[in-house]
């Protein structure tokens, strides 16, 4: 007779070896974090990728296993991250008639937000003492993740940290956004919803959505420009920023 | 569904190539979103195939973030070290482009709402 424990220990041998564990695990971990993101009315704190990021790491640790294996296995969904980027361009292009109408206004608080967001990450990470690396990650940190993330390793930051940042970002956007707008009396729901879009992104412009379709619809449009601008004029403010 | 995949990917593809041969700044994933788009503005439409499954990629696009993110692990020293900054830098940045971006929009609309 076999021992089952004998068993059981080949079985989990083989189960930590095999790489679609951690694709299982990550997928099945985000449904559930999706599911508690309804279940709490889409509570900007409860964001599931926050949640499901804090929920694998603490997997990680309790079962000791290292970043490189578990990426081994959870790769599979990484690798969508490109085809995905290049589907943005189907709801900017769907969104990009509202420029039309207000052509100048647009452009002109496109370019602003864009470079403000990018020179206040700079000047107060240096204002308090981030380091290099920490610094080229925070500053694309208002652009949509997959792209934030594209820019930070392209120049010279950290992919997971830019993650991180920008997801917080957008949830700090989408809790005090509204109350800072309504601060500052600015109550144009196109107004409010291209801000949202140009400093918090897809989490800002989901926020906005639940206002008004207007706000959600130049949310969506303010986000896919400002990953393009700042896709350009990143590598530009860098090149003559002293670091 | 394989049509789709395989011309978004055509897309990935080309904005990657083009990143390295005219050693652009620029990463391949937004080249190739941008030459996308190029293409949706030529046709005045997006090819239903391709919509189908770039709609289901967006569905699922935050999940596409989290193998990455937990990469975060690894980065333990770092938020020890810097943590508290980057999380004032985080909300100061944030606080302060929201509000000019938004006051600066607004004061365009009124001014020409007058004009």
């Amino acid at each position: 007779m076999v021992d089952p424990a004998t068993h059981w220990h080949e079985a989990s041998g083989w189960l930590a070896a095999y790489p679609g564990l951690w694709l299982v695990v990550t997928g099945a971990v985000f449904l559930l974090a999706d599911k508690l993101f309804r279940a709490s009315r889409r509570f900007p704190l409860l964001n599931p990728v926050l949640v499901s990021i804090l929920v694998l790491i603490a997997t990680l640790r309790l079962f000791n296993v290292s970043y490189t294996d578990y990426f081994a296995g959870a790769q599979m969904i990484h690798l969508l991250l490109g085809p995905a980027t290049v589907a943005l361009a189907m709801p900017l292009y769907l969104n990009l008639h509202h420029v039309r109408a207000w052509m100048m206004p647009l452009t002109i608080a496109l370019v602003v937000g864009c470079v403000v967001g990018i020179a206040s990450a700079l000047a107060l990470g240096q204002l308090f003492g981030l380091s290099a690396a920490t610094l080229l990650s925070f500053a694309p940190k208002s652009v949509t993740t997959p792209i934030a993330m594209a820019l930070a390793g392209h120049l010279g930051g950290i992919p997971a940290l830019t993650a991180n940042v920008v997801i917080l970002t957008g949830v700090f956007g989408a809790v005090a956004g509204l109350p800072l707008m309504r601060l500052l009396k600015v109550d144009d729901a196109m107004v409010q919803g291209f801000a949202l879009g140009v400093a918090a992104h897809g989490i800002g412009t989901a926020r906005a959505l639940q206002e008004s379709e207007t706000a959600g619809a130049f949310g969506g449009l303010a986000m896919g420009l400002n990953a393009i601008l700042t896709s350009l004029l990143l590598p530009l403010i860098l090149a003559v920023w002293p670091i | 569904m394989l049509y789709g995949l395989t011309v978004i990917c055509a897309f990935l593809l080309a904005g990657e190539l083009l990143s390295r041969l005219a050693a652009l700044p620029v990463p391949g994933a937004v080249l190739g979103m941008l030459l996308f788009t190029g293409w949706m503005l030529l046709r005045k439409d997006i090819e239903p195939r391709v919509a189908r499954v770039g709609a289901g990629l967006l569905r699922y696009l935050p999940l596409l973030f989290v193998p990455a993110g937990v990469g975060l692990v690894e980065l333990g020293p770092r938020l020890a070290h810097e943590g508290v900054a980057m999380i004032v830098v985080l909300v100061l940045s944030t606080a302060i482009t929201l509000g000019v971006t938004a006051l600066t929009l607004q004061w365009l609309l009124r001014r020409r709402a007058r004009g």
